[in-house]
């Protein structure tokens, strides 16, 4: 694993000491995972829900909305109504 | 000798649904409203909160993948697709990967929905179809505003139902780009899916377009073509887009996989990013979400609630009234017209003279704009009665337009109007040969040339009969009837 | 008595009879939280005059009316902190009421603390707090087990009269076991999870910590049901579970899995749980020999399964819409990467990596897919098992509770405290620790945990023989010295 690049895409900043040390640790924790590498799992459907039931869905109504303070209440920055960020650029 | 190129052009079209509520959470789904003032815990992306469909939404995007002969699948699911944006409340998106909701299906392209000045081209004229991959349903990103240093992000957008309209790279000219588009938007207008106003990117495009030299058939390196914001927009990008990439080729350069702008008023696409830093999506199952079936009511639901769809109105007309393309077609196009018209017909006017006034005089009248027929005081009772008198020929069709002009003024029923101004066509047999006895009568001269061979007498004496009838003789008929008199032994 | 020391059970017929007031009881727990708190620090968040303000309107003549209930500051509570014990969350107040919450109180429960927790639920030890590490209460020298450690030392101390907790991987049932009370799990769609800041979404689940198995039963009762905001909680009949906890144990067909007790493991614990296993049949129990073939590859899966779910519900953590945000970020990219970088701890940083990769192109089918069919694997064992008994009994832990500092420099020592319990999760069923003994270390009692895992919805059957073992042993009566 290539954990500076995978830092990257989760968008974490690592010192070149963390990037050693996970390097070190995640490589023995993939290891281990390679138990499950050895399994004949040809034909095994995989699980995503526990006990999958279809068509958990809502009816098409509106409810009522937080007021504007309480949704903002939690923002770093914020300004008439919007939450801020430094500008964004593509 | 240089080298031609042609383009391969494929769109990845982004339609907002037009559901009450949001995709997974009860917050209204409207444009606009006070920045953040349709959020809630779930469309911030609050920690501990769960999503839970919009039956309604997933409906909808069943109903559009009828309506362009997709396959609807009958098991599906959610996917998250990770990537950071300040715009995403989860830094996940809820979309579909490799299960969409529709399959296969395609945009078949009418003459009229090409640009205007391209509709005698052949290719108008073909009835191309453009494939179809897959259509699937998402839910859209919030708004971000730009300031100097700073951008405000306002959530009221985020959580909308977003359907993404996936065709294959058939699309072999900014023309028929532009078709494309436009037959789309209608469909999902006329569908009640969407209001797929470009302005209020209610509906967006991305193009995907490379060029190869023609003949060739190997694609070329593609580039993405992002944030168009009308049809016409798209087509002159791709225009720009073609022209660059075989300027490039042409001089012995090489494309890069990259995505652009379009900078509309400079009137050229400019660089967003390259491709090494292309994301890597990470998408797997939503363990909140369970998998959907569309065997449970959901398709049978959505199959109830079909349209009829333009180009099958357009057949229609044509069969059931006679209509030419063009009538049909301008009739067919758009919802509030089609009705307009259906409702003149269903008093038993008759049809091609209803089209006729319709797509001529009343669609000059309201500027071409069907949204403000409405507004008009020229309602489906004027154009039905107005139709019918022109058929029984009370009127002929000069006093027709006379008819409706006076119409759009006062808004009076045209029988009053023509009763009004005396109007009334002389059709009948007995008054049409007095007034024409009384002409041959007072003229041997043009008489005595029409009998000895000199045809064109007759107009002249024709002209006295309309003067004489204060213009009120059908014109058609007070001819025949001459004739007919001179001819008489 | 000293109302700290009750029960759901024995507080509420003394509300009931106005023997008590709320009032008191939140009285009660503030004197002892002030006395034992300095030593076990299982809260992160005390507000006294908020709980003593909704006690004071708390209706006793609800089923909970006045019980105050400590909460993992996983929970959110509105207008409470809600930190998950990370520094990313610091300063943060939940706006909403989590779906469990919204029942304990129309029942007339009151929220009181949000107790301590590995941060994002993450650890088996509760060392991973940006607050601090909870002590055992019965070695402060010790931990509590994790995540839930907070929840499960809080009732051990009796600085609470019962707790919520989660479990994603054992998170409940091992501190329940390390800590000696009743920590249950229950089956996958029992409990809502809305308002519960999710880890793993298709392992985690909301559950008591209790003094009794009895109130064990009450409190799942209570936050039990169908939740319409939460499309993984089922629409299953929530049945009165204490009307059958006291059917005894006869018959009843106990499996004894022999994966569960291998070569090398801890003599103590297997000697207690054993023992345990010969009181069940005292009991009238019948023990059944099984197999659960594919338990070697549970904990494999789960941190492929568990890391990969939680680097995406971790991935709103970034510092625009709440929590804290470096202040000096210089552009997007760089406000999410330090944001982060210094808001989330190492575990956490860990797993996300860990997570981010297996999903990562390229990789996904190797081990995010297979993963998820060794899930189906452990599921089967469980199907096939069920033919044979009606419930299984194993021991929680591998160890009783370790020092602190003990495992913390290698994660797979860490991740092996979970051994016994991850593969409930996989399978979603329902799982139960209850204290079945105390071994000695260092001359300081510990308490064991025997684990018994039921059928899907079967709680009943889990508490039923649960509370058999609990009447005829005297475990649950001892008290730490604090």
């Amino acid at each position: 694993m290539n954990v500076e690049y995978v830092a990257k895409l989760a968008r974490i900043d690592l010192s070149a000491q963390e990037i050693e040390t996970y390097q070190n640790q995640l490589g023995s924790v993939l290891e281990h995972m390679d138990a499950i590498a050895s399994l004949n799992l040809d034909g095994i459907e995989p699980t995503a829900h526990a006990s999958p039931v279809f068509n958990v869905l809502r009816k098409d109504e509106i409810k009522p909305s937080l007021p504007v303070e309480d949704a903002l209440s939690n923002a770093p920055k914020k300004a008439n109504d919007l939450i801020l960020m430094p500008k964004i650029v593509e | 000798m240089s080298t031609a190129y042609e383009p391969v052009i494929g769109l990845e079209v982004h339609v907002q649904i037009k559901t009450a509520s949001k995709m997974f959470c009860g917050c209204k789904n409207e444009y606009g409203g006070t920045p953040n003032s349709h959020t809630c815990p779930v469309c911030l992306g609050m920690p501990g909160v769960l999503p839970v469909p919009n039956e309604e939404a997933i409906r909808r995007t069943i109903q559009t993948g009828l309506m362009l002969g997709c396959d609807i699948a009958q098991i599906c699911k959610f996917d998250r697709k990770s990537y950071f944006y300040p715009d995403m409340p989860k830094n996940y998106q809820i979309s579909q990967y490799d299960q969409p909701l529709c399959n296969g299906g395609g945009v078949m392209l009418g003459k009229f929905a090409f640009p205007k000045e391209t509709q005698k081209d052949d290719i108008a004229s073909s009835k191309k179809v453009v494939r179809l991959t897959r259509i699937h349903l998402e839910e859209d990103v919030a708004k971000s505003t730009h300031f100097e240093t700073s951008s405000g992000i306002d959530f009221n957008r985020a959580g909308t139902p977003l359907m993404e309209i996936v065709s294959e790279a058939d699309i072999a000219s900014p023309e028929e780009a532009f078709a494309y588009l436009k037959t789309l938007q209608q469909i999902v207008q006329q569908g009640g899916i969407s209001d797929a106003d470009m302005e209020k990117g209610q509906l967006r495009c991305d193009c995907n377009v490379s060029v190869r030299p023609v003949g060739t058939q190997k694609f070329g390196t593609k580039v993405e073509i992002k944030n168009l914001n009308s049809i016409s927009g798209v087509r002159r990008a791709l225009a720009y887009e073609i022209q660059r990439q075989s300027r490039v080729l042409s001089e012995g350069g090489s494309i890069r996989q990259e995505t652009r702008g379009w900078d509309d008023p400079a009137g050229e696409t400019f660089i967003l990013r390259t491709k090494e830093d292309a994301h890597d999506y990470r998408y797997f199952p939503d363990p909140d979400l369970m998998p959907m079936r569309t065997d449970s009511g959901l398709l049978s639901e959505a199959q109830a609630r079909l349209p009829e769809l333009p180009h099958q109105r357009e057949v229609r007309y044509m069969n059931d009234y006679g209509l030419g393309d063009y009538d049909a077609n301008v009739l067919s196009s758009d919802l509030a017209l089609a009705a307009f018209f259906e409702e003149c017909v269903q008093s038993g006017a008759p049809g091609k003279a209803c089209a006729n006034l319709i797509a001529n005089e009343l669609m000059a009248s309201v500027s071409s704009d069907a949204s403000k027929l409405a507004e008009s005081p020229v309602k489906a009772a004027h154009i039905a009665e107005l139709a019918k008198l022109l058929e029984a020929q009370k009127i002929n069709s000069k006093q027709g337009k006379e008819v409706f002009a006076e119409m759009l003024v006062s808004g009076k029923m045209p029988a009053a109007i023509v009763e009004e101004k005396g109007m009334s066509q002389i059709s009948d047999t007995s008054a049409l040969e007095a007034i024409a006895q009384q002409v041959i009568d007072a003229n041997p001269g043009p008489v005595a040339d029409y009998r000895s061979g000199k045809v064109a007498a007759l107009n002249s004496l024709k002209g006295q009969a309309m003067k004489l009838s204060k213009g009120k003789a059908n014109p058609q008929l007070i001819g025949e009837t001459l004739e007919r008199l001179l001819k008489a032994p | 008595m000293n109302p700290a020391f009750e029960n759901i059970t024995s507080l509420r017929a003394k509300l009931a009879a106005r023997d008590i007031t709320p009032t008191e009881v939140i009285e009660a727990l503030r004197a002892r939280c002030t006395q034992v708190e300095p030593s076990v620090s299982a809260f992160n968040h005390l507000d006294w005059d908020t709980a003593l303000r909704e006690a004071a309107t708390a209706d006793a003549s609800l089923p909970l009316g006045g019980v105050p209930i400590a909460i993992k500051d996983v929970i959110a509570v509105k207008g409470q902190p809600c930190t998950c014990s990370s520094k990313i969350l610091k300063g943060h107040t939940a706006v909403y009421d989590a779906g469990v919450i919204e029942r304990l109180r129309s029942l007339g429960a009151v929220p009181v603390g949000r107790c301590n927790m590995d941060e994002f639920a993450m650890g088996s030890s509760t060392e991973n707090s940006a607050d601090g590490p909870t002590r055992n209460p019965w070695d402060t020298s010790r931990i509590p087990g994790g995540s839930s450690g907070g929840s499960a030392a809080c009732v051990a101390a009796h600085e609470a009269i019962a707790s919520l907790g989660s479990d994603t991987g054992g998170s409940i049932r091992q501190p329940a076991a390390l800590c000696g009370c009743v920590g249950l799990k229950p089956t996958y769609g029992r409990v809502s999870r809305y308002g519960l800041v999710a880890f793993a979404s298709s392992l985690d689940q909301i559950g008591p910590f209790t003094k009794t198995v009895r109130d064990a039963a009450t409190l799942l009762g209570a936050i039990s049901g169908r939740d319409p905001r939460d499309c993984t909680s089922l629409d299953q009949p929530v049945p009165d579970y204490t009307a059958s906890l006291e059917q005894g144990v006869k018959g009843l067909r106990i499996g004894v899995p022999k994966e569960y007790f291998i070569e090398g493991m801890d003599k103590d614990v297997e000697q207690t749980t054993r023992q345990a296993l010969d009181q069940l049949a005292k009991l009238g129990a019948e023990l059944v020999d099984i197999s659960l073939p594919h338990t070697n590859y549970a904990l494999s899966s789960y941190y492929i399964i568990a890391p990969a779910e939680a680097s995406a519900n971790l991935a709103r953590f970034d510092g625009v819409r709440y929590g804290a945000r470096v202040p000096d970020g210089k552009d997007v990219l760089d406000v999410y990467s330090r944001t982060r970088a210094l808001g989330f701890g190492n575990e956490v940083k860990r797993r996300i990596i860990l997570g981010t990769y297996v999903l990562s192109s390229g990789y996904y089918d190797a081990y995010y897919l297979r993963a998820q069919k060794v899930r189906t694997l452990i599921r089967k064992d469980f199907e096939e098992a069920w033919k044979k008994c009606d419930i299984i009994a194993t021991p929680t832990t591998p160890t009783p509770a370790f020092k602190l500092g003990e495992k913390t420099g290698d994660p797979i020592q860490m991740y092996l405290s979970d051994v016994f319990t991850i593969a409930v999760n996989m399978a979603g069923l329902c799982g139960l620790s209850l204290p079945c003994g105390f071994v000695q270390r260092d001359s300081t009692d510990l308490p064991l945990g025997l684990q018994f895992i039921g059928k899907a919805f079967d709680e009943a059957t889990l508490l039923r023989a649960s509370h058999a073992y609990e009447q005829s042993t005297e475990w649950h009566t001892r008290r730490p010295v604090l």
